[in-house]
């Protein structure tokens, strides 16, 4: 063994322990940070925290839920349609250059600018109020960018033997495109998805400006088109995390504290439970799509 | 399908048939109280003041009991997103801390209509340790325009001041100036920001020798140090005698005179329901006012 | 049967296109927005741009017009806080995804994917709530400041923010190396780290800046946590341990309380735009690093 095989070999070990080192530093403050919000939720828990009243946030779950729904439902298949685009069909050209472009400016707008223009194009310019829809289209705005580039980068990174064979048997792109490449780059979109999902749930500060800040809903009317109806999407609608930063703050009420921890501990929950569904479904999707001989 | 189609259709325009009338016909008891005595019903948008959101908040759900049939929905946002939008008409009622023509051109506020549901003090409020806990006039209007930079020049504790200003645009500020400072402007570049009361008692509540101001609605606890002003304490019998002059009218503008269930929501102020949640929620009665104040003049 | 199948490529391929069209107009509709308001200051209220970007002279007229635009304090916050949470949290967002990917590929499926997701869906306002309650009075007492509101608070709140983004594209870019680079290298006798950092690093590059530039961007634009830890005080940070404040900050504290129109709200739209420009600076410039390294 000479000097240099040795260095390289120490060194090898040293960089294994410092990458150990910092994951688990990671995992740590992440741990942490997670079990702060969960134990500042515990302490103040109480049932009526739970309720579909002002001292509850009920309500604020439910609209979350829902806004998020509403808004994957949008980007989820414009932004897939626009991945597959960018993978399968954009060429090198000057049009491509410029849609990339667009993308990652897209990516990069504050949240706050794409509520304003949420503002003023889904509310002054159409002459309507706060509603969730206004919500679902701010949200689906920050996310397209994202859920682009996670299906362009599946689509890339499938291997060459799956499009080749395909087209081989005499398939075209598309048919390749659906029953070939799709299944096999679903787990990761959906990796997207769920983070964009994630997003959904936490923001706020493009809400502000389109959903508004409080909501009045009667749940004994399941009539979508009335305007206090939990179905309909017209109506004003503040998400968990618009309370979180409404009580945080301008909160007079003497609970205003325990409200929001509440709500962060319930929100942190939720992105958990979400995230573990997801996944599992994923899992299942993989399994049926590729014949339970899974990619991995 | 087509049959499906149908049934669906045909539901769905009963629930819509049924909500109708769950909307307007609702003879309730408490409606007598009110004003004006039909079962109200549509929908009345607020946005404005977050200093005021809270209390309308609350003055919303209590009409509400009575009134089933009216949706009410209160976003805060700022008083000029308030005024603006009441201006443009995309709200019915505008939430403001400063009266119209100091924010908008006289064109656009000579259309508003001025409704005062109540007054709101502005307390200096410091944290506890700073060892004082009254100062004059004077040197409060020191302590923000940068002359005093330690706590012992008052009497305090040898402790560095730390100002906590809020954003030129707020209303808060702007009465806090006007009746505090007697119109001086506060330091620029030596004071941390903080427009979010919430937050801001987060902060002095934490930040040794820290100094800024509070509507008295958030002087909830004792974390925060409201400070006497030439030995008045900030409280609301002080402001309704006129010992205590730093306090502003909080505002609810319509666009010409309110109609229907938002006249009946603003009149319900009012009421004594209504007088006993704004004192409980830290606000102050106009009617109580033993002086009055008029919009500046420009 | 054939035209048939022709007629769903077509179809197929006419609606992914769209898909790509639609993005293109979205963007340049929000760009042609922003440009309009934002241009106001200069085109109605007359002000230079290089009062604009250069004085840090901030005062602009409520109603009317006559005040000062400069908001060169600002920027500087902005352009200072996010470098600094970029320089913090890239490397370590890039040791945490070669861990996911190739040290131990179990642990990271396991837990570190599905913490990562969590974190992107911590609302900022918590983030900037825990910053404020536990950093701040830390910094302040590790320092022995009079309070911890700083440049150094905001970059750290940010990092923290920034570091899932980054990560899970880093991650993404890594697994994406063909396996044959790796077989190739491990051929030739090289250690894990070398193969790490001598191929799988750079051949992962490209995916590695659009980490980068994405983290930056979501840096760039925070608005509600970095105000929370930063202070916001309308002056040039002194140091790494005194308080600034930045665009956003700005923005937030002042839209909701200015009236559309104004010379104040039509100064706070330039800073919108202003934000949209600089973000395209930043993509521009890594690009152009990103394909001089592969060249």
């Amino acid at each position: 063994m000479d000097a240099k095989h040795k260095h390289a070999k120490t060194a090898d070990k040293a960089a294994t322990v410092i990458l150990y080192i910092i994951a688990g530093f990671f995992l740590v403050l992440l741990a942490a940070f997670t079990v702060y919000v969960l134990y500042r939720g515990a302490v103040s828990f109480s049932p009526e925290y739970l309720s579909f009243t002002r001292q509850g946030i009920g309500v604020q779950f439910f609209n979350t839920v829902y806004l998020v729904f509403l808004s994957l439902i949008i980007c989820v298949p414009i932004g897939i349609a626009a991945g597959i685009y960018m993978a399968e069909y954009a060429g090198s050209g000057r049009l491509t250059r410029f849609l990339r472009m667009c993308i990652e400016t897209l990516a990069s707008l504050p949240s706050i600018v794409v509520g304003l223009f949420g503002y003023l194009v889904f509310l002054v310019m159409t002459g309507l109020h706060w509603n969730m829809l206004a919500g679902a289209l701010a949200v689906s705005i920050l996310n397209l960018p994202s859920l682009t580039t996670v299906t362009e980068d599946a689509f890339g990174d499938v291997p060459d033997l799956y499009r080749d064979g395909s087209l081989g048997l005499g398939a075209t792109h598309w048919q390749t495109i659906t029953k070939v490449l799709l299944p096999v780059a679903l787990p990761r979109i959906i990796t997207g998805i769920i983070m964009a999902a994630g997003r959904g749930f936490g923001e706020a500060a493009a809400l502000l400006f389109t959903s508004g800040m409080s909501s009045d809903v009667d749940f004994s009317n399941w009539n979508p088109m009335s305007i206090n109806s939990p179905l309909s999407v017209m109506r004003p609608a503040d998400t968990l995390a618009v309370r979180i930063w409404a009580l945080k703050t301008e909160g007079v009420a003497a609970n205003a504290d325990k409200l929001s921890d509440i709500s962060a501990a319930v929100l942190i929950l939720m992105v958990f439970v979400f995230s573990l569904a997801s996944r599992h479904i994923g899992a299942r999707l993989e399994n049926r799509l590729t014949g339970g001989k899974g990619g991995k | 399908m087509k049959r499906i189609f149908a049934a669906v259709a045909a539901a769905l325009f009963a629930v819509m048939s049924f909500s109708a009338c769950a909307g307007t016909a609702n003879p309730d008891g408490g409606m007598a109280r009110q004003p004006s005595g039909e079962g109200l019903s549509g929908s009345i948008n607020i946005s404005g003041s977050s200093a005021l959101q809270p209390l309308v908040q609350e003055a919303a759900d209590n009409f509400k009991k009575t009134n089933k049939g009216v949706s009410i929905t209160v976003n805060a946002g700022g008083s000029g997103t308030g005024l603006q939008n009441v201006a443009d008409g995309t709200v019915d009622i505008g939430d403001s801390d400063v009266f119209a023509s100091e924010k908008l051109p006289d064109d656009k506020a000579s259309e508003l209509v001025d409704h005062i549901v109540c007054v709101v003090g502005v307390a200096a409020v410091a944290n506890p340790n700073i060892g004082v806990t009254g100062i004059t006039k004077e040197q409060l209007a020191d302590i923000f325009t940068g002359k005093i930079t330690n706590w012992k020049d008052v009497g305090g504790k040898d402790l560095q001041v730390v100002l906590i200003s809020r954003p030129r645009s707020s209303g808060t500020r702007s009465i806090f100036k006007k009746y505090g400072l007697d119109g001086k402007d506060e330091k620029i570049g030596a004071s941390l920001t903080e427009d979010n009361s919430g937050m801001l008692k987060q902060i002095i509540a934490q930040t040794p020798g820290s100094v800024a101001y509070l509507a008295f609605s958030y002087l909830t606890d004792d974390k925060t140090m409201p400070l006497m002003i030439d030995g008045v304490k900030p409280t609301y019998d002080n402001v309704y005698s006129g010992k205590y002059s730093i306090w502003g009218y909080e505002h609810m503008y319509t666009k010409g005179t309110p109609s229907g269930s938002a006249k009946s929501f603003l009149e319900y102020f009012s009421s004594t329901e209504a007088e006993k949640t704004i004192t409980d929620m830290g606000y102050g009665l106009s009617s109580k006012m033993t002086v009055k104040r008029n919009a500046p003049e420009k | 049967m054939k035209t048939e199948k022709f007629k769903k490529e077509y179809l197929g391929r006419t609606v992914v296109t769209a898909a790509g069209i639609f993005i293109i107009i979205l963007t340049l509709a929000i760009g042609a927005f922003l440009f309009y308001r934002g241009s106001a200051t200069f085109t109605v209220n007359h002000h230079s741009v290089a009062e604009f970007l250069f004085s840090p002279d901030w005062n602009p007229a409520d109603i009317g017009e006559g005040g000062t635009v400069g908001a060169a304090v600002f920027i500087v916050g902005s352009i200072v806080i996010s470098l600094l949470a970029l320089l913090i949290a890239t490397p370590f967002s890039i040791a945490a995804a070669l861990f996911m990917v190739e040290i131990s590929p179990k642990v990271g499926a396991k837990i570190l994917q599905p913490a990562v997701e969590i974190f992107v869906g911590i609302p900022s306002v918590v983030y900037g709530w825990v910053g404020l309650t536990v950093l701040v009075p830390f910094l302040a007492s590790v320092f022995n400041l009079a309070y911890g509101y700083s440049v150094l608070a905001g970059a750290v709140v940010l990092a923290v923010m920034i570091f899932p983004t980054i990560t899970t594209v880093a991650a993404d870019a890594i697994r994406g190396v063909p396996a044959e680079y790796k077989e190739a290298s491990y051929g030739l006798g090289s250690t894990r780290w070398q193969m790490l950092h001598k191929v799988e690093v750079p051949a992962a590059l490209p995916g590695i800046l659009t980490g980068v530039v994405l983290g930056l961007a979501r840096a760039f634009g925070e608005a509600l946590a970095v105000s929370m830890v930063i202070g916001k005080m309308q002056a040039f940070p002194a140091g790494l341990l005194s308080p600034t404040t930045n665009l956003t900050s700005e923005i937030t504290a002042d839209m909701g309380n200015t009236t559309s129109g104004s010379e104040w709200n039509n100064a706070l739209w330039s800073m919108a735009l202003l934000l949209l420009i600089i973000s395209f600076i930043f993509i521009l410039l890594i690009r152009i690093v990103g394909r001089k390294r592969r060249a």
